[in-house]
């Protein structure tokens, strides 16, 4: 009984979408995202796949980096151990694909947290160099390891659900849009309890949180495992999509694009993390398309794309923490609370 | 008085004996035993850098002191760590407001029950049964008893970032005691107060010793309300105990007043000590 | 073992080394004066390729002339970036800062790849060629050359700090931005001075490297070891980039001849690891004490 009054009166205030505004829009987003593969082309269903594979990884990037505040550019590397754990079992045992994306991401967790434990002694640059040094442990480790296939790397068999097999952009988009979903759903839920509290206080002041009952190094570990088991799910979800892994799959800049995401998408929200990574996604993609429109006016378009597109990249990153360190998500918040005023604007 | 005394003969919460701590050769504390009574206002007073917030996060358990002991409730906290000791019920704020800037006011509160939630990774996930339950407790009991209590229910959902210090310190108060504590330590709890706020949370202290039954260590410089509302106050120069007592008791003591003169601390103190003595 | 082809391989490696240390001693340099962790240093070292090709080879200038032109050239850059980039991101959060200076990193890579191509390129021979032997060893003569370059830029800022004004100032801004602002310290003088001399010192290493194994877009991957030796070093240490230079050079020439060329970086960055364990701030890094 006192269970259910407390529920309509703070239940509504915690809850994670609190207007009806809200719920609204996320209801349209939701028959959008259900609609979307039958109207959509397989380039745009590939794009799309594509983005919540990124989504997927940028969220647990977010966790570590945006709300805990540990630095990491090993975001790829970890993706790199799903993504293995995944070829291997489906190659060797051929055990069913759900088992195999839990076994990668866990096993991307177990490594997450050997890199994670300097993070109690060494901060900021120190531990972000200790993230990359792992990477390219782990990198050395793939191109040298035959169980890994060395530096040819693994092609490997689709996913199959009771011999159904998962190989076009339609089946995967639903294979992976779900996953990526709750994903999300599950970091937003972490932030509302005391464990989204712990990572944002050792975030903000750890010296004080520690003080106030929060243990850091489990803290720090916790994080670090759970950006890792997000990485590791993406990666192995990467694996099902493109089929191919090898050691030129995750590459440093890799790890540099997820961070540059969240920072794009506004760092230490969760609705940045999914913006920024969507967005980084489709300008790549963007310029390709100008390119292909340049191309009659200016010949040589095409083969300025690949400087371009690093250019454009860096550009972001310095224009974005220079004009609006706060990302996407607060360009968001601003239009909607335009809208919110907007006939009463004064 | 005779209520003061009998409150020190209560058997001590806390007691710290023989507590030494040194940073390279400067020797924050030196030798220092006191004991806290239960149930009852100790406050520690001192000129500045007499080794006070060393003494608080000594007992915190942020530094590891080079010999002594901290006995509390019957347990010798040494090897215990920072945050087993707030688990314990050892709850303080800071003499440098210590909020996290990233949350609202009301997560910040919340972030002081932490070590006795049981939430896990999984639960967490998945916002589900105990989780949820965990949540839905923490905030109607933060609700009623915290923050109706210190009267900052307009400012719940407020990002700290943008209240006045006197409010900030008043939400470190609320955190304190939303993590349970059986022992309240209070850093300087209404340094840069106006007389209207220091006279709120004196009568916030007060209620929470009265109405809580919980025990206050705090430090303090405003002689005014230490020798109003404390029962056991204990004097620091130097890293050394001068002096321990009743508020009457200390106020006449001639070591005392000749600290506060000595450490060029102004007069002031001193003159305040005769005025409030007289 | 061969003991002579031993002091070959290890010569070789404290060449290299000493361009690490003064590729190090530029990034200690800025971090010391405006604590930036500043990643874009291996691609400023580029730039000063590119510059000195374009200078010498584009221009047609004497190889002489255009080596001053280019360190200058790495000067202003430096000027500009800390000015544009830098100063307005004053007080942000270190993460942000870095990754500036890891976006501005990508935007020269993309840049010289746009104005160059992507293929690697020679730069006009301009270094001597005499063989040299130590004892008994050779040592190429451009490694030599490069060597002693870098000791003698070292050896300048080392008496520079000590011994100026100006390294005062840049000890009095390193210790406490507040403290040097209040008696007297330009200090946002001493941030573009550490920037100018930090890049043009990168781009005159960048023109050495590039001397020696030529230039192309990717060459800021040079930036990764040299992170490897600041943070062996201790990112505030003049002397540790120094010392955590030459150990670099020669723990990857040792690693790259006797292991393989791809065991150069995991030997390194293994050996960086198992340094963060036992010393958390490098060899000579200070150790910033927290208070509550
Ligand atoms: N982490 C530390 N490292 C070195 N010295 C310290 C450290 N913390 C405190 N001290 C020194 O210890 C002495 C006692 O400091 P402490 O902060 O405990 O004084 P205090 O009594 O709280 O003073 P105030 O009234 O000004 O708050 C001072 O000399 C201070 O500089
Ligand atoms: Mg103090």
């Amino acid at each position: 009984m006192r269970i259910g009054t407390l529920k309509t009166s703070y239940g509504a205030d915690e809850a994670l979408f609190d207007s009806s505004v809200q719920r609204g829009l996320l209801v349209l987003l939701a028959l959008g995202a259900v609609a979307f593969p039958f109207v959509a082309s397989p380039y745009w269903l590939f794009l799309a796949c594509l983005c919540a594979i990124n989504v997927a990884s940028a969220t647990g990037l977010n966790l570590l980096t945006g709300y805990t505040g540990l630095v990491s550019l090993g975001q790829a590397a970890f993706m790199s151990v799903g993504a293995y754990a995944v070829a291997v079992l489906e190659i060797r045992l051929g055990t069913p694909f759900l088992l195999n994306l839990l076994i990668g991401a866990a096993l991307a967790a177990v490594i997450g947290i050997l890199v994670g434990i300097p993070s109690l002694r060494v901060k900021g640059l120190y531990l972000a160099i200790a993230t990359i040094a792992a990477s390219v442990i782990l990198h050395f480790l793939f191109s040298h390891w035959s169980l890994t296939g060395e530096a040819r790397g693994l092609s490997m068999p689709p996913a199959s659900l009771f011999g159904y097999v998962i190989d076009q952009p339609f089946t995967l988009y639903w294979l992976i849009m779900p996953v990526t979903c709750l994903m999300v759903l599950g970091a937003a839920n972490l932030l509302r309890t005391r464990i989204g509290r712990a990572f944002i206080a050792i975030r903000d002041r750890d010296i004080s949180a520690e003080v106030l009952g929060i243990p850091l190094l489990r803290y720090k570990l916790t994080s670090f495992a759970i950006s890792s088991f997000y990485a590791g799910l993406a990666g192995g979800l990467w694996a099902y999509f493109f089929r191919v892994v090898t050691p030129e799959s995750f590459p440093l800049v890799n790890s540099i694009f997820y961070l540059a995401a969240i920072i794009v998408g506004g760092m230490g929200t969760i609705l940045g993390g999914i913006l920024g990574a969507v967005f980084m996604t489709l300008v790549p993609e963007l310029l390709k398309f100008a390119a292909n429109w340049l191309t009659p006016i200016y010949p040589d378009a095409l083969a300025a794309l690949a400087p371009v597109r690093t250019i454009v990249f860096g550009g972001l990153i310095v224009g974005f923490l220079i004009f609006e360190p706060r990302g996407l998500a607060e360009i968001w918040r601003r239009v909607r609370r335009f809208f919110h005023l907007w006939p009463f604007r004064t | 008085m005779s209520l003061a005394r009998a409150d020190m003969a209560a058997r001590p919460i806390l007691e710290v004996s023989g507590l030494s701590l040194a940073f390279g050769g400067l020797r924050a504390l030196s030798d220092v035993s006191f004991t806290v009574p239960e149930e009852a206002i100790t406050a520690v007073i001192g000129p500045n850098g007499a080794g006070k917030t060393s003494l608080f996060n000594t007992i915190s358990g942020f530094y590891r002191p080079q010999a002594g002991s901290i006995i509390f409730a019957g347990e010798n906290l040494q090897g215990v760590r920072a945050p087993q000791r707030a688990a314990r019920g050892l709850a303080r704020t800071f003499q440098n407001i210590a909020l996290f800037r990233g949350m609202t006011v009301l997560d910040n509160i919340k972030l002081g029950r932490h070590a006795h939630m049981r939430t896990g990774v999984l639960d967490a996930l998945l916002y589900w049964g105990r989780a949820q339950k965990e949540e839905l407790e923490l905030r109607a009991e933060i609700e009623e008893r915290i923050i109706d209590f210190l009267e900052i229910q307009h400012i719940r959902d407020a990002a700290v970032g943008t209240l006045s210090y006197g409010l900030q310190k008043r939400v470190e108060l609320a955190r304190a005691l939303a993590m349970r504590p059986r022992i309240l330590m209070l850093d300087e709890p209404v340094a840069g107060m106006n007389r209207e706020e220091t006279e709120d949370m004196a009568r916030f202290i007060l209620d929470v010793k009265e109405e809580w039954g919980v025990t206050i260590l705090m430090v303090e410089h405003d002689m005014g309300m230490v020798m109003d509302i404390s029962d056991h106050v204990v004097v620091l120069n130097f890293g050394q105990v001068i002096a321990s007592g009743t508020p009457r008791e200390v106020q006449g003591n001639e070591a005392v007043i000749a600290a506060y003169l000595g450490s060029g601390d102004v007069g002031e103190i001193a003159r305040r000590i005769k005025a409030e003595a007289a | 073992m061969d003991m002579l082809f031993l002091a070959e391989v290890a010569l070789a490696g404290l060449g290299a080394g000493a361009l690490y240390a003064l590729t190090g001693v530029a990034f200690v340099l800025i971090y010391k004066a405006t604590r930036v962790v500043n990643l874009a240093i291996g691609e400023i070292l580029m730039l000063g390729g590119y510059a000195f090709l374009g200078f010498a080879a584009g221009l047609g200038l004497s190889p002489w002339i255009a080596l001053p032109l280019a360190i200058a050239a790495g000067g202003v850059f430096g000027w500009v970036v800390e000015r544009s980039l830098i100063r307005p991101m004053l007080g942000e959060n270190p993460i942000s800062v870095f990754m500036v200076t890891i976006g501005l990193g990508s935007i020269l890579a993309g840049a010289v790849q746009l104005a160059w191509g992507a293929d690697p390129l020679r730069l006009p021979e301009f270094l001597p060629g005499t063989p040299i032997f130590i004892g008994d060893a050779y040592l190429a003569p451009k490694v030599a050359f490069g060597f002693a370059a870098a000791a003698v830029v070292i050896g300048l800022f080392l008496a520079l700090f000590r011994f100026s004004r100006g390294g005062v100032a840049l000890k009095a801004t390193a210790a406490d931005q507040g403290a040097a602002y209040s008696v007297g310290i330009d200090v946002p003088r001493v941030f573009s001075i550490a920037w100018i001399l930090a890049c043009a010192t990168a781009a005159g290493a960048g023109v050495l490297v590039g001397a020696i194994g030529g230039i192309s877009p990717t060459m800021g991957v040079f930036g990764l070891s040299v992170l490897v030796v600041v943070i062996i070093g201790g990112l505030d240490s003049l002397a540790g980039a120094l010392v955590g230079g030459l150990l670099i050079g020669l723990v990857e020439a040792l690693a790259g001849t006797f292991l393989g060329g791809e065991f150069k970086l995991v030997v390194t960055f293994a050996l960086l690891l198992v340094l963060l364990m036992v010393r958390p701030y490098g060899l000579f890094g200070t150790h910033e004490i927290e208070r509550l």
